[in-house]
């Protein structure tokens, strides 16, 4: 996250939302929507007021979800894998650094209705966030929530796409889309292809508390910039909300190098699996894992990649280690450096060194490393039961 | 002799992308109508023809399905590695729609 980006667009926004009386909803603030990124933006919106010296009702709601509920719900048997592919275990959940639940349109509808302007809103469903105007205002759910879902990347329905924004207007059986710039188009072939955009099923897609029914969706060019769709349905189902959970794997080190000499490239594989092996047998009795990632032939798509031969007249390699702490992950990660740069190997015609190392020194901390350990569905006893909503008059 | 006729040359949009961070969508929307059918009814987009180009089981397609509306097929794989998770090298799994793209046409259209 830019903090400097967020504060000058959240300027012109706040700025505009004011002079014009629209309220501005932010949904999954800051990046994932947890309390700090909450936090961290109200903290930025409460900036920007006093330097423009603008007043509004702020209302912020916060999707961090404790642990002890999580525990309940699957002693209830109350939570389903989603598409992680593993089962949720009580040891998991405690392995849980950072866990939050996607609202959907409910939390936000409801402190719009009390009357808030700016909505700094947790961890959101892209598109209830966007819908949840409209339908407190009492537009359609399906067909705010399908508008909700063409908005949610702006101009990127529009053609030629782009980064700015896109109007969307709901109306009693049917919505309207056009691009707020006047260089762009709403299309049948832009919108259309925009409802599959990010999403498996291009026909039903759940949602918080529903399912959304997109196969009888009707698209109709009513103007060169305008398009029209009608058609979706929105059903409501029991109420669950998706949680995403995050826990540290561990510290990462990496290490970015260019290989130019091609009497490495056809050794490349046995050698850069000896360096491993190597590292292994030196680092006993601390485990580690690293990535070796090749660029010029599979650092894209790995295992995906069908061509299998380096083609290219250099390669980039990024080593890539994780380890229990920071220091001990830049003292492997240098140490597989170090070794293929000076590796010797059959065929070498240059002594000197193997690696163009980009930076000095040659590793570059990255951190703590987090991976899903939570990316499930719970049941919940109602919409806002997750989101505890804060005001202030600003 | 002419180049294969590949998907390339029928397609308008051709793209992958995260559908959560467990799974990898592509797109591909054909140029016009008679474009669309051609590739729908010669078979040159299934689930197998999928596994093949990317070199997957089958059963890692999980879905396939074609949109006339958008004139458009849409194939949905596992992720090999979940989105940001250790080892991974796509994070929005923007740059792994490339084997599509050279998905031959089995009956070419002139």
């Amino acid at each position: 996250m830019s903090r400097f980006s967020i504060k000058r667009e959240l300027t012109d926004l706040l700025i505009a939302a004011r002079a014009a009386g629209i309220p501005l909803v932010v949904g999954s603030a800051g990046g994932a929507g947890s309390r700090t990124h909450v936090d961290w933006t109200v903290g930025i919106v409460r900036e920007i007021a006093r330097e423009q010296r603008l007043h509004f009702r702020l209302a912020w709601i916060y999707s961090d979800v404790p642990l002890a509920r999580v525990h309940a719900a699957l002693a209830r048997d109350e939570i389903r894998d989603f598409e992680a592919g593993f089962a949720l275990s009580a040891e998991r959940i405690d392995d849980t650094a950072t866990l939050v639940a996607q609202m959907g349109h409910e939390p936000i509808a409801a402190v719009l209705d009390a009357g808030a302007d700016v909505v700094i809103a947790g961890r959101s469903c892209d598109n209830m966030a966007i819908s949840a105007f409209a339908i407190a205002r009492g537009a359609d759910p399906g067909l705010a929530a399908h508008m909700g879902k063409i908005l949610e990347c702006g101009a990127f329905s529009a053609e030629p796409f782009g980064m700015d924004v896109m109007v969307g207007i709901v109306n009693s059986d049917h919505f309207l889309l056009e691009p707020g710039s006047p260089q762009r188009r709403a299309s049948l072939t832009s919108v259309a292809a925009h409802t599959l955009y990010e999403r498996e099923n291009p026909f039903f897609q759940a949602g918080p508390g529903h399912e959304l029914d997109l196969s009888q969706c009707t698209f109709e060019q009513v103007s060169d910039r305008r398009v029209k769709v009608a058609g979706a349905r929105f059903k409501e189902t029991d109420y669950w909300v998706k949680l995403d959970g995050a826990r540290c794997a561990g510290y990462r080190s990496v290490s970015i190098a260019g290989i130019r000499c091609p009497t490495m490239f056809a050794r490349i594989d046995q050698i850069l699996n000896d360096v491993r092996a190597e590292a292994e047998q030196y680092f006993v009795p601390h485990p580690f894992e690293v990535s070796l990632h090749v660029y010029g032939r599979d650092g894209v798509m790995g295992r995906l990649e069908p061509k299998r031969q380096v083609s290219a007249h250099e390669l980039g390699l990024v080593i890539d280690v994780m380890a229990a702490d920071q220091e001990l992950a830049h003292g492997i990660c240098h140490h597989i450096s170090g070794t293929l740069l000076h590796l010797s190997y059959p065929g070498q015609v240059n002594t000197s060194g193997n690696l163009a190392f980009l930076h000095s020194p040659s590793e570059l901390d990255a951190g703590r490393a987090h991976r899903f350990s939570i990316y499930h569905l719970m049941k919940v006893a109602s919409p806002l039961e997750l989101f505890p909503i804060e005001t202030e008059a600003l | 002799m002419a180049a294969p006729q590949t998907l390339q040359d029928l397609a308008s949009i051709i793209r992958s992308k995260n559908a959560g961070p467990y799974r990898l969508t592509m797109d591909i929307l054909l140029r016009d109508e008679d474009r669309f059918r051609h590739v729908v009814q010669t078979g040159t987009v299934t689930r197998e023809s999928v596994a093949r180009a990317y070199g997957v089981p089958l059963d890692h397609v999980t879905s396939l399905f074609v949109v006339p509306a958008g004139r458009a097929i849409k194939v949905t794989l596992l992720r090999p590695v979940a989105q940001g998770d250790y080892g991974e090298s796509d994070m929005y799994g923007c740059q792994q729609h490339v084997p599509l793209m050279t998905l031959r046409i089995e009956r070419e259209m002139l």
